[in-house]
């Protein structure tokens, strides 16, 4: 722990001195202008540091961002507001309701899917074709259509955007699905063979357990893909609420500061939700003894 | 009178590729007895695995005939006639080693306290007593070959095949495992088929030494072991012994077309 805490420090400080000097550099012709209508003659310093307390900055500094993050979410709830609507908290929780339920769909779909390419010919020569040109299309085309066609049969809220969510997750766990359940060699599956075990047997007790450290790499980047599913599902369509909502406002009202909260918001999220991934997986392979 | 086991009559095993058919076996017979040890010997190619594999219906033959326990190999694989025993121990990393060798016992619906007395049983037999909560990546190389060896005798089958079960173990592991093998085979009174590469080790074990040769793979020599069934392992020095190995190298020579 000690020994990687080092690298991680280093890297974070050297992004926040980007960060604090990008922001000097992008807001610094606004600072200049502002005090060349004012009639004053501020040192370099002074602009510095007006670069990183403009109200709407072309980039927020860290601090900055860092205040309106405390201010949208530990003040509140310090304040019993936890769950106002302008609470990042009470946003986040919606974005996170469609990215689990969108997720677990997802994911669900991916492994059935998979057994089936696996375990079916037909499928096998006849779905992953379809699935690959289902993600490339652009996710912002298809989720406007998504959301009034689901609309259209009186679909609406959280579902819709779950739905987003899991047409992106998906297909990591389809891919990498196919490729666990493939994983035992020809020797094991013959070694099946001679036991005569049928093929319940040999998915339960062979095929499914070599598929785990598959399963938990596309899971990971199955759970980012939901977010961003989330997130995109509810740029288009006017949603009020949720982090998506937060960034689309926030680019209306030109609230720089509100738009990098609401993106930190959801990075930490996503570090979170595959964090929480990776310990699961931990516990499981460690269960198994495989880790 | 012994009761013939496997018998394999005029088989032919022949596998189309894109150079061409390939003639992996040509009209081979043989009959094994009960309690017989047979060893398949000979080049790459000859078909030594290929002949292994088709008692155990693993490979389906495009011509004769073999039965395995006076039926068909299919019917026998399905009645769990055999243990099978491959090159590499295939261990599942997410078993221990009773549970590994608790698998085909559960595959094969053994209740519950019965598998439990199987595996002490069989970890006995191969040695392995006390390592049956641990994980295969925990065992040597040999030692995961004898659980996989144990996991093959766990049920109820007169027959084990085993192909070039020792293969990638050193000389040493080797010597271990041979005279193990024939204490085992002693004990437990099975039919074994054993294919391997060394005359050695063929003649240390086998009371039947099967020579085969390649293209088209063949049966080119049969050899009866005249060595006693008490076999120590300096039994090797022995000119009885030298004496069937100088034979099954001539065998393997005449067979082995050494002119391209």
């Amino acid at each position: 722990m000690r020994k990687s805490l080092i690298p991680i420090l280093t890297v974070v400080a050297a992004i926040f001195v980007i960060w604090y000097g990008a922001a000097v550099a992008l807001n610094m012709a606004w600072a200049k202008d502002q005090a060349t209508r004012a009639g004053t003659n501020p040192s370099f310093t002074e602009l510095v540091a007006n670069t990183w307390s403009q109200k709407k900055p072309k980039l927020p500094a860290p601090h900055q961002v860092a205040a309106e993050i405390w201010k949208t979410t530990g003040e509140m709830v310090i304040n019993g507001r936890g769950f106002s609507k302008r609470s990042l908290i009470y946003h986040s929780w919606i974005t996170l309701s469609a990215t689990g339920i969108g997720f677990l769909l997802g994911a669900g779909f991916g492994i059935l899917l998979a057994i089936g390419i696996v375990y079916n010919r037909v499928m096998d020569m006849s779905v992953m074709p379809w699935v690959i040109a289902s993600q490339t299309i652009p996710i912002l085309a298809v989720a406007p259509m998504i959301i009034v066609v689901l609309n259209a049969i009186g679909i609406s809220g959280l579902l819709p955007k779950a739905m987003i969510s899991m047409y992106l997750s998906f297909f990591p766990v389809v891919v990498g699905m196919v490729k666990g359940l493939r994983s035992p060699g020809a020797m094991q599956l013959d070694q099946m063979k001679t036991w005569s075990a049928t093929k319940g047997q040999q998915f339960w007790r062979l095929r499914l357990p070599s598929s785990m450290p598959y399963l938990f790499a596309s899971l990971k980047v199955a759970m980012a893909a939901s977010l961003v599913g989330a997130i995109v599902g509810e740029l288009p369509t006017g949603a009020v609420a949720g982090l998506g909502a937060r960034l689309l406002a926030g680019s209306y009202y030109g609230q720089t500061i509100q738009i990098w909260s609401a993106l930190i918001m959801a990075a930490a999220l996503a570090a979170v939700l595959v964090a929480l991934i990776g310990l699961i997986q931990r516990i499981v392979l460690k269960r198994m003894g495989m880790a | 009178m012994t009761d013939t086991v496997i018998s394999a009559k005029d088989l032919s095993l022949t596998f189309q590729t894109n150079d061409g058919p390939v003639h992996a076996l040509k009209d081979v017979s043989l009959d094994i007895q009960k309690g017989d040890f047979i060893s398949f010997i000979g080049p790459s190619g000859c078909g030594k695995t290929t002949f292994l594999r088709c008692m155990a219906d693993l490979e389906h033959p495009t011509g004769g005939s073999i039965s395995v326990n006076g039926v068909s190999a299919q019917e026998a694989r399905k009645s769990r006639a055999y243990g099978y025993v491959f090159q590499h121990a295939g261990l599942y990393p997410w078993r221990t080693i009773g549970g590994n060798i608790r698998l085909p016992l559960e595959i094969m619906g053994y209740d519950k306290a019965d598998q439990d007395e199987r595996v002490n049983r069989v970890l006995e037999l191969v040695e392995l007593d006390g390592f049956e909560k641990k994980f295969p990546w925990q065992l040597s190389g040999g030692m995961q070959q004898r659980a996989s060896i144990a996991r093959a005798l766990a049920f109820d089958a007169d027959i084990l095949l085993m192909d070039e079960p020792f293969g990638a173990l050193d000389e040493i592991v080797r010597d271990h495992l041979n005279e193990q093998l024939l204490k085992l085979w002693d004990r437990t009174n099975k039919t074994i088929g054993f294919v391997t590469h060394s005359i050695p080790e063929a003649v240390y074990l086998s009371t039947k030494i099967v020579v085969m040769s390649p293209r088209p793979g063949r049966i080119s020599d049969v050899i009866e072991s005249t060595l006693p069934k008490e076999r120590p392992l300096d039994i090797r020095d022995t000119p009885e012994f030298l004496e069937i190995a100088h034979r099954v190298r001539d065998g393997l020579r005449a067979g082995h077309a050494y002119d391209d």
